[in-house]
């Protein structure tokens, strides 16, 4: 066991050896009953009295100045109770906020945006990353499109070029993804005096706290965010959105509860995306596969936002001693882009891992061996320091047998006859260590039940469920004895949830809340018990004599001794110093590709993660199968289109925009490192959000490769693009 | 319908119509949840342009028989959750595209976003709240938490009708007829795999019982 009882020590303690009854057993979620009742409480679910709806008028232009705005007409209509204009002067993209109201049903709320004027004065408009990039473009911003967004070095590419023996540049493009979380966004706020309530639909209840307060100049300490359940966020919901600022700004001026809930629509248009990515890859190798040069170009377009870097898997993941990245982001007049499930790291990895297997061809290698080749322990960016652990040599290893990849085409496309079977593979690097200093509190009553309070929140992830499994584990009681709250700003400080960071953030705090309970627990048992404190065990709902464990008090009775209720504060510690804390997978894909139609199947995919600890292997699975899903959509399916001659948006509905459904998805195997890392953390436990994303699409993409011998550089691989390359093919032989 | 303009039905509000009837025709819980909400505001309050004239209808609903007064253009939707309180069924897209709204009319799985609650009565409506007898939860709902079949949770209810329409006729699904039963529903979270070895276990329970 773990003695660190938060002595503020620098290093983390030893990780507990892997005697636990439930933290990495298979637990179904302690509030499954909500959710398959449908009691579970989302944003959408909340009303109250004399509550109001709040509606958004929106630009119809992708850039417009706006010249003026009347609100009367609206005002005027029966049943509205206010109007706000947000916005003056220039409106840079379709959707962006123009005014709001607040009236007492939803569609008197609709019906008064209609009567709202506002005089546009519209501007031409750049919407694409090829058109923003185009001489003369309209400007977005005061300065140029395109802008300087990260670069790198090491070592010295021309020197690593020339003693190539092999090389090659591709360029790969992935193109914008819509989040489209089931629930789409929304918020309710409601003052009472000057104390501000908003439920929210949010991946961050601290975030959009701070973040409220700063918009309505207002101290953090009268804000209160809450949010039970939510319906997905998958990065759209990090941190405040301007729509909740106006519903707090129209309760203010009401005096009411104002919900505003937006519509599917406006969830396509202006709450964030997946930035599109145009990136070239050039490298130089040995004949014997090892790296000697490493060069990207990336463009990003995130609409008015920066959009995202996609160099770190190429930075990190690989041995090579000289690498140049240049990244540059690319203004255009759509909503800016926003975190998306692995930022970066997926645009990234699919250009990084789709040139290899292409590299690997030209050298004639096995891809898998040429990552190998390459393999490193340390980080091979700036620290140079070891990872602390790096499973990755064992993801290939269960992968491969997983999927038996001795069977794949040994030359791309050497099947026959017309549907054609291939099998491909890619790596992932990603963080995922958590966030030190995150707090949890564990109260333990008299009456011997407990209580774990974390101003965390469940993404879906099944956080309620880990908290109470951690806890559980360490007072020797069962998952449901818990009584875990979280998803209140009130509650003490935990990040949000984004990045992989909740499990190995919340998880060790928890622990260490509990562990301090459990010391006290073994206190107070051992007078009772007229034993040493150190001979007490607690364990099976009891605190018993180790040496004599008929000499024992119920968990209950022990926890009557401290008389009164009791708060056991946790913390998670700093990890030890001169370690690099990174999480690592690799997915083996099988495909099968119907050359006529251009249809890709993917039959299989095996995902294995090393993870560190596996907290619940029950939801872990289901993170990975998700992580894989939402991969396999991206790779075959999901575009944002929109239209440069009118401004618009094309396909802003879930019938347009496909996303993939139960026909689409094959056999996934979910398959887990053992591993536990005990410098990070007193669970030894890293993240798992991002990682299974990560490699998803890219191993789709390069069995595709391997099933008809030419490589698509860009998803979605649609049955068009499928056709198209093949033909390219057919001409070139 | 659209003959009928709302100006002159201005008085016949649900508050009127409550007032009106007293509370014998509808369940109790309908009452009191149409006085709370309407009690501070009343008739001043009312939205008049969105006011059509309402219609009576009677349907099932989780066995219990219910009288309301809805406009004809109302959804079956919109009338569970924002009258009955029924707010398992989501409003995910609105226009019959991710199943996020689906509940049985007469043993049928439907989107409820797409149906008016008019068509509705005279019939049977389930939704998720009403598939558990007690507190002895549906073979579905139970395989759904045993299996993870969820992440999220917003599409659940969703998906659980549309298994428990399935099951209801076919007792001995292949993965195939499962993946087709579902195919109507969307997950973002993409926990397919799971829900449809959910759906398989279920099938196993109920062919036992």
């Amino acid at each position: 066991m773990a003695k660190d009882q938060g002595t503020g020590q620098k290093t983390a303690p030893e990780a507990p050896k892997s005697d636990f009854k439930i933290i990495g057993t298979a637990v179904p979620r302690v509030d499954g009953e909500k959710i398959v009742t449908g009691k579970a409480v989302y944003t959408h679910d909340i009303s109250f009295e004399g509550m109001l709806w709040g509606k958004i008028l929106r630009s119809p232009h992708a850039c417009a100045d706006i010249v003026s705005v009347n609100l009367d007409p609206a005002k005027s209509l029966p049943g509205v109770k206010t109007a706000l204009q947000v916005k003056e002067g220039r409106v840079k993209y379709l959707g962006e906020q123009v005014a709001a109201v607040a009236a007492v049903d939803e569609e008197t709320a609709e019906e008064a945006l209609k009567l709202i004027q506002v005089e546009y004065k519209a501007l031409p408009h750049a919407l694409s990353l090829d058109k923003a990039m185009e001489q003369g473009a309209p400007q977005v911003h005061d300065s140029p499109n395109v802008e300087k967004l990260n670069e790198y070095s090491r070592g010295n590419v021309d020197k690593g070029l020339s003693e190539a023996e092999v090389t090659i540049e591709r360029t790969y493009q992935t193109n914008v993804e819509i989040h489209h979380p089931t629930e789409t966004h929304g918020s309710v706020a409601m003052w009472e005096e000057d104390q501000l309530t908003v439920w929210d639909s949010t991946q961050g209840v601290q975030s959009v706290q701070v973040g409220l307060a700063r918009a309505l100049n207002i101290p953090e300490s009268k804000v209160r965010v809450v949010r039970q359940y939510m319906g997905g966020g998958f990065g759209s919901k990090l941190g405040l959105n301007d729509y909740t600022v106006v519903a707090a700004r129209l309760a203010k001026e009401t005096g009411r509860p104002v919900k505003i809930l937006l519509s599917r629509k406006e969830n396509s248009m202006c709450v964030g995306n997946r930035p599109s990515n145009v990136m070239t890859i050039k490298a130089g190798a040995k004949r014997d596969g090892t790296l000697t040069a490493f060069s990207l170009k990336n463009y990003t377009c995130g609409g008015v936002g920066r959009g995202d870097e996609a160099s770190e898997p190429l930075i990190d993941i690989y041995k090579c001693p000289n690498v140049k990245v240049e990244e540059f982001s690319v203004f255009a007049n759509t909503c800016a882009s926003r975190p998306t499930r692995a930022p970066g790291h997926v645009q990234g990895t699919f250009a990084l891992e789709g040139f290899l297997e292409e590299l690997a061809a030209e050298l004639g290698m096995d891809p898998l061996e040429l990552r190998k080749k390459n393999y490193t322990t340390r980080n091979e960016g700036d620290t140079k320091i070891p990872f602390s652990t790096k499973g990755l040599d064992k993801c290939y290893e269960l992968g491969a047998a997983g999927i038996d990849w001795q069977r794949r085409n040994k030359k791309p496309g050497a099947g026959a006859g017309r549907k054609r079977r291939g099998l491909g593979m890619a790596t992932q690097i990603w963080w995922g260590g958590g966030v030190p200093g995150t707090l949890a509190d564990l109260k333990l009553n008299a009456d011997g039940s407990v209580e774990v309070i974390c101003g965390t929140q469940d993404i879906g992830t099944g956080t309620r469920t880990l908290i109470a499994v951690v806890a559980a584990e360490t007072l020797g009681l069962d998952p449901q004895d818990i009584n875990v709250k979280i998803g209140n700003s009130d509650y003490p400080w935990a990040p949000g949830s984004g990045g992989s960071q909740t499990a190995p953030s919340v998880g060790p705090a928890v622990r260490d809340a509990a562990l301090k309970a459990a010391e006290r627990l073994k206190e107070v048992a051992a007078k009772k018990l007229n034993i040493a404190a150190a001979d007490v065990i607690v364990a099976d709902k009891k605190v018993y004599d180790k040496n004599k464990p008929e000499n024992a008090l119920s968990f209950k009775d022990a926890a009557k001794e401290l008389r009164r209720e009791t708060v056991f504060h946790g913390e998670r510690k700093e990890p030890q110093e001169g370690f690099a804390y990174n999480t690592f997978g690799a997915h083996f894909a099988e495909v099968e590709v119907d050359t006529e139609t251009g249809k890709i199947e993917v039959k299989k995919v095996v995902a294995v993660h090393e993870i560190g600890r596996v907290l619940n292997k029950l939801t872990a699975e289901s993170q990975v199968i998700g992580g894989v899903t939402q991969g396999l959509s991206a790779a075959l399916f999901e575009q944002r289109i929109t239209d440069e001659s009118t401004g618009t948006l094309v396909n802003h509905n879930l019938h347009d925009y496909k996303i993939a459904t139960a026909k689409d998805i094959p056999e996934i195997v979910p398959i887990f490192v053992d591993s536990v890392d005990p410098r990070l953390n007193n669970l030894g436990n890293k993240g798992l959000g991002e990682p299974p994303r990560i490699p998803a699409s890219a191993a789709i993409a390069n069995a595709v490769y391997n099933a008809i011998g030419v490589h698509i550089r860009e998803i979605p691989m649609t049955p068009d693009k499928v056709l198209r390359a093949l033909k390219r093919k057919e001409e070139r032989s | 319908m659209d003959k009928s303009k709302k100006k002159k039905h201005k008085t016949y509000t649900r508050r009127a119509f409550l007032e009106g009837m007293g509370g014998g025709a509808l369940g109790v819980t309908v009452v009191s949840r149409l006085l709370g909400k309407d009690s501070a505001q009343a008739k001043s309050e009312q939205g008049e342009l969105a006011t059509l004239a309402k219609k009576r209808i009677t349907f099932i609903v989780n066995g219990k028989s219910v009288t309301l007064d809805v406009e004809p253009r109302e959804t079956l939707l919109d009338v569970l959750r924002n009258e009955l309180n029924l707010t398992g069924a989501k409003k995910t897209c609105d226009r019959a595209e991710c199943g996020g709204c689906t509940v049985l009319l007469d043993d049928k799985p439907i989107y409820s976003c797409q149906d008016l609650a008019i068509r509705a009565n005279g019939k049977r409506i389930t939704t998720v709240e009403g598939l558990a007898e007690g507190k002895s939860l549906h073979p579905v709902q139970q395989a759904f938490i045993n299996k993870d079949g969820y992440q999220c949770g917003f599409c659940t209810p969703g998906f659980i009708m549309a298994s428990v329409a399935l099951l209801n006729h076919n007792k001995t699904p292949s993965q195939e007829d499962i993946k087709s039963a579902l195919s109507g529903n969307l997950c973002r979270c993409g926990n397919y795999a799971k829900m449809t070895q959910a759906v398989q276990d279920a099938a196993g329970t109920m062919r036992k019982v």
